[in-house]
């Protein structure tokens, strides 16, 4: 192959070894190597599905069959008869608390009296074997009244409607009210668009291992995503003090969301407690799919209104989404939509109403783009209508409306800090698009469909589509939002100086653990940086969630850093007599002067020093009855886009190429960027063509890798990166998250690049070729659902509050920020 | 029940005590502490769990582990450590082809399998060779890169992988 640039031949420092690395090299803004490659390129890298202990016990979850339904008995006779069976535990063995959550404690750590979905854990067991742990829990007999599901979210705003829980099925509806909602315009577009339930899909099945221990309490090894918030709503299911809990990160294979609530990790830590022995749970796939959440379903109307110019003035948007059985972050997903629901548009007008719906269907929560994603879809639909109806570039129609610092969203925030929404679109547009290639003699496999084209080419059309989206960095809502981390500067017996570094933060993948080695070789220019393993043994790092921890955990790791420089620095003059005048600085493992260098590190940092630091973002608020308020702390952008072929006859797809421009602060890792760029784009390929969980009656129809398709290499066009570097005022090198805004713009730009090639309107995703070939029957437009008579605005009660039985659910104050 | 399975792994005759619906997978990782290879949909369509058995190229969720019996089985944990690591190793961490990395032992036997057959491949044999690896975190696009940088440096140094 030419053309392939080889990394370690011209990367600055990528080199092999760990002691003595290069200093500079590894710094931040450079594409260091990954630490944890080597151990994932040898198979030696452990993931929670290959922890094992001595004496080890396997879990075996029973769940539930039916959508909705009572619980009139359950009989483990059979179950516990098995030999092999240690230990079988319901619902009135839960020593603490019945219930948990991330928001609201609403879902129950063994079903009670009522299963809400399918795939509700209603028993556990623990065997000497899992085939053993298998057989026992199809042995557990549950006596059910099959009741009347919910299952559709509209249905489920109706007054009449059967509630799942006490507080009814709203579970939150956000109002925002901004300037003259029933402002005119000249012209105005309206669409309904929806979106199915996507899967995270992460590789690596949701996986655990519960070691009870001496002192009565537990040590769970967890591939998870907040390892404390974890402990916050475990150790009252337990009846333990948090001290008692111990959450340990095992390797993670992927997260994307799905590993934000609970799912094994209780169960685990019952049947240990209970049988005194280490119990390991590993989910199969199809067992995955049923015991994470997934992204919600949404519905949405969108009315927008213009002037002759083209220029915003007012916006109307109605939005449901779909949470499922129980509330999961699904009150934080309806707050998101709702403030992005316009884009990254200046609307001087505008109303959006936005629901969170319990229904009997899966439960649903987080998955990367949160919410944005969803609304990315209609909004991006809507422009291109608006420029359709204005006769307008569609390109043009978004550069005239683009945000800027300055600017106002419907919330009222003031976009305070780096909003470089113009510069990237006009890169993402700059980018050369591919010539068109002719059909006819192709390789098969570069046919839309691939191998599955029957034809030769016939019938293929091109179309270009484009879409740019937004999405908040970190958490929001009045949300307090921190992240410690500890830094240990030492010498080893070499002589080498050596900087130990503590922080909860979880590598879910997306190269957290590079980033924080290359903070503290940038800050501390140690010969050696070691990461302690996460656990809860020291404070929070937050989650590894929402674009956070680039710049929470690794404010925090900066903050140490230098603090433990300051220290260093002191200590210096202290030892050589020099005044507080003098500038003294740290590179290359030397104290310098002017260039000079007066002291080598290795000989001040004995005894080590330590520094610990919390990194917390500015305070967000709650929004104001009008839906008003700074919700948000910050925000990036992103454009895509897709160019498509279309194969007319047979509906099949083949992306050609997509570009890809982000606005990223400043690249702290330029590769780790596209790496995540590419990826969260392959999941937006995957949304716009192939991945929806089917639910039928309330069942996942598909739940297996066979049914379930995503993106395969096969599927995937050349993604070209173009980072936009403007860097956030108050963010760590003012370096953004990155991970989520691809995935936020890639399908409504490949929707729209389908549109153009097929001249289809195409209102929901995923696309089918029965929607390309115009053999789907479209939705027609209907009006959109009353607003439910709730008091709206309910703030969000995350973190360490979910311990209170649902009954007791505080539904916070109308209007409270 | 259970059944001796006793096989050649990596070079070294091994034997372990299995039930008898055990797969050559569940083998490796829970009896012979080879957890490299994965266990991401034990349904053969995501080739994480990829070894090599009598040098093909097998999902080994989808072997019983008594199919193996008497045969030699090879699996990511042959190709090298992290003192020597395999070309292809090399190239997946030089070309940021790793994420989360769950998907990576099966994709690097696989193209360790296409080099071995095919040392310099087209892109197109290259997407062929590896649309039965599914990864979530990366895009495909660097992974490319590691195939065809591993092709490269073979080329380079006149050496097969």
């Amino acid at each position: 192959m030419t053309g392939v640039r080889d990394p370690a031949a011209t990367d600055a420092g990528a080199v092999t070894g760990t002691r003595a690395a290069p200093r500079i090299g590894h710094g931040v803004g450079i594409s260091a190597p990954r630490i944890d490659g080597v151990p994932k390129v040898t198979g030696v890298f452990r993931y929670g599905s290959d922890l094992r202990a001595e004496g080890m016990l396997h879990g075996r979850t029973v769940r539930s069959p039916h959508p909705s339904a009572r619980i009139r008995g359950i009989d483990v006779a059979a179950a516990l008869a098995t030999p092999g069976v240690h230990a079988l535990m319901v619902a009135d063995d839960v020593p603490g608390a019945r219930r948990y959550g991330l928001e609201l404690p609403d879902q129950p750590v063994l079903a009670e009296d009522v299963v809400r979905y399918v795939g509700e854990p209603v028993a556990i067991v623990a065997a000497d074997h899992p085939e053993t742990a298998r057989i026992a829990a199809e042995r557990v007999a549950v006596d059910y009244e099959i009741l009347e599901p919910l299952v559709d979210m509209e249905a489920a705003l109706e007054a009449s409607s059967t509630p799942l829980h006490p507080t009814g099925n709203v579970l939150r509806h956000v109002h925002i009210e901004h300037g003259d909602p029933d402002a005119p315009a000249d012209v105005w577009v309206e669409g309904l668009y929806e979106t199915g339930m996507q899967d995270q899909a992460a590789l690596g099945p949701e996986a655990g291992l519960a070691i009870p221990a001496e002192d009565g309490g537990v040590d769970l090894h967890v591939a998870t995503q907040w390892l404390h918030l974890d402990r916050a709503q475990i150790a009252p299911c337990l009846g333990l003090p948090e001290e008692l809990v111990r959450i340990h990160l095992a390797g993670v294979g992927g997260a994307f969301g799905s590993r934000e609530d609970l799912h094994m990790h209780l169960h685990a830590c019952l049947l240990a407690l209970r049988t005194g022995r280490p119990v390991r749970i590993a989910y199969d796939r199809h067992e995955s799919f049923l015991g994470h959440v997934h992204r919600h379903p949404a519905r949405m109307w969108m009315r927008h209104g213009a002037d002759r110019d083209g220029r915003l003035v007012n916006v109307h948007v109605r939005l449901l989404i779909d949470g499922g059985a129980y509330a999961s972050s699904s009150t934080a997903v309806i707050a998101n939509a709702s403030t992005f629901a316009c884009g990254p548009y200046a609307v001087p007008n505008a109303r959006i109403d936005g629901t969170a719906v319990y229904t009997n269907n899966p439960p649903c929560g987080a998955m990367r783009g949160f919410g944005a994603t969803q609304v990315c879809f209609g909004h991006e639909a809507q422009m291109d209508r608006l420029a359709a109806a204005l006769g307008i570039d569609p390109v043009e129609l978004r550069l005239r409306n683009a945000l800027a610092p300055g600017g106002a969203l419907p919330t009222g925030q003031v976009l305070r800090g780096s909003a470089p929404v113009a510069e990237v679109i006009r890169r993402c547009v700059a980018v050369p698009e591919p010539p068109a290639e002719p059909a006819m003699g192709r390789d098969p496999i570069e046919l839309p469909g691939g191998a599955g084209n029957v034809g030769r080419g016939e019938g293929i059309r091109r179309g270009v589509g484009f879409a740019v989206g937004f999405k908040n960095l970190a958490y929001s809502d009045g949300f307090d939002d921190g992240a410690e981390a500890t830094v240990e500067l030492t010498v080893d017996e070499d002589r080498a100086t050596v900087a130990r570094v503590r922080s909860a933060a979880v590598e879910v993948g997306q190269g957290l653990t590079t980033i924080l080695d290359q903070i503290v070789r940038t800050e501390l220019g140690a010969d050696r940086v070691e990461l302690l393993p996460p656990d809860t043994s020291g404070g929070s790092a937050g989650s590894s969630s929402a674009s956070r921890q680039t710049m929470m955990s690794g404010g925090a790791v900066q903050a140490a850093c230098r603090d433990v420089r300051d220290r260093l620095l002191a200590r210096v003059r202290d030892v050589l007599g020099l005044g507080a005048t003098e500038a003294l600085e740290l590179a290359g493992g030397r104290v310098m002067i002017e260039g000079a260098p007066i002291a080598e590190v290795a000989d001040h940092a004995v005894p080590s020093l330590v520094a610990t630091a919390t990194f917390r973002h500015r305070p967000t608020a709650g929004f104001d009855p009008l839906g008003q308020g700074d919700i948000h702390v910050a925000f990036a952008f992103a454009a895509e886009r897709a160019v498509v072929e279309v194969d007319e006859e047979l509906g099949l797809v083949r992306i050609v190429q997509i570009a890809a421009a982000q606005d990223v602060g400043r690249a702290l890792n330029p590769r780790a960027v596209a790496g995540q760029i590419e990826g969260a784009t392959a999941q937006g390929v995957g949304f716009a063509l192939m991945e929806e969980l089917r639910v039928v009656d309330g069942a996942i129809a598909n739940a297996s890798f066979t049914d379930y398709l995503i993106p395969t290499i096969m599927d995937m066009p050349p993604v070209v990166s173009e980072l936009i570097e403007d860097p956030e005022p108050d963010l760590p090198f003012g370096a953004k998250g990155v991970g989520e805004h691809a995935l936020i713009v890639a399908p409504a730009a490949i929707v729209a690049a389908l549109r153009d090639a097929t001249g289809r309107e195409l209102h929901r995703i995923p696309v089918r070729p029965d929607d390309l070939l115009g053999l789907a029957t479209p939705r027609p437009w209907r009006a959109p659902p009353a607003n439910p008579d709730v008091p709206f605005q309910v703030p969000v009660p995350l973190a360490g509050r979910a311990t209170e039985p649902a009954t007791e659910l505080d539904r916070g104050r109308p209007g409270a920020g | 029940m259970t059944i001796w399975v006793r096989a050649s792994v990596n070079g070294q005759l091994r034997e372990a005590e299995v039930w008898e619906g055990t797969s050559l997978l569940g083998m490796l990782r829970d009896e012979l502490e080879l957890p490299g290879s994965k266990n991401a949909c034990e349904e053969g369509e995501c080739g994480s769990c990829s070894v090599w058995l009598d040098g093909d190229l097998v999902c080994s969720c989808l072997v019983l582990a008594a199919q193996a019996d008497g045969r030699d089985v090879r699996t990511v944990e042959s190709l090298g450590t992290g003192e020597d690591l395999h070309p292809v190793q090399r190239a997946f961490v030089d070309a940021g082809a790793v994420q989360c990395g769950f998907c990576t032992p099966g994709l690097i036997v696989a193209v360790t399998d296409l080099l071995d057959r095919e040392p310099s491949p087209s892109d197109a044999r290259i997407r062929e060779a590896l649309a039965g690896n599914l990864c979530r975190c990366t895009g495909y696009e660097k992974i490319l890169d590691a195939a065809r940088l591993a092709s490269g440096r073979v080329e380079a140094s006149g050496d097969r992988p």
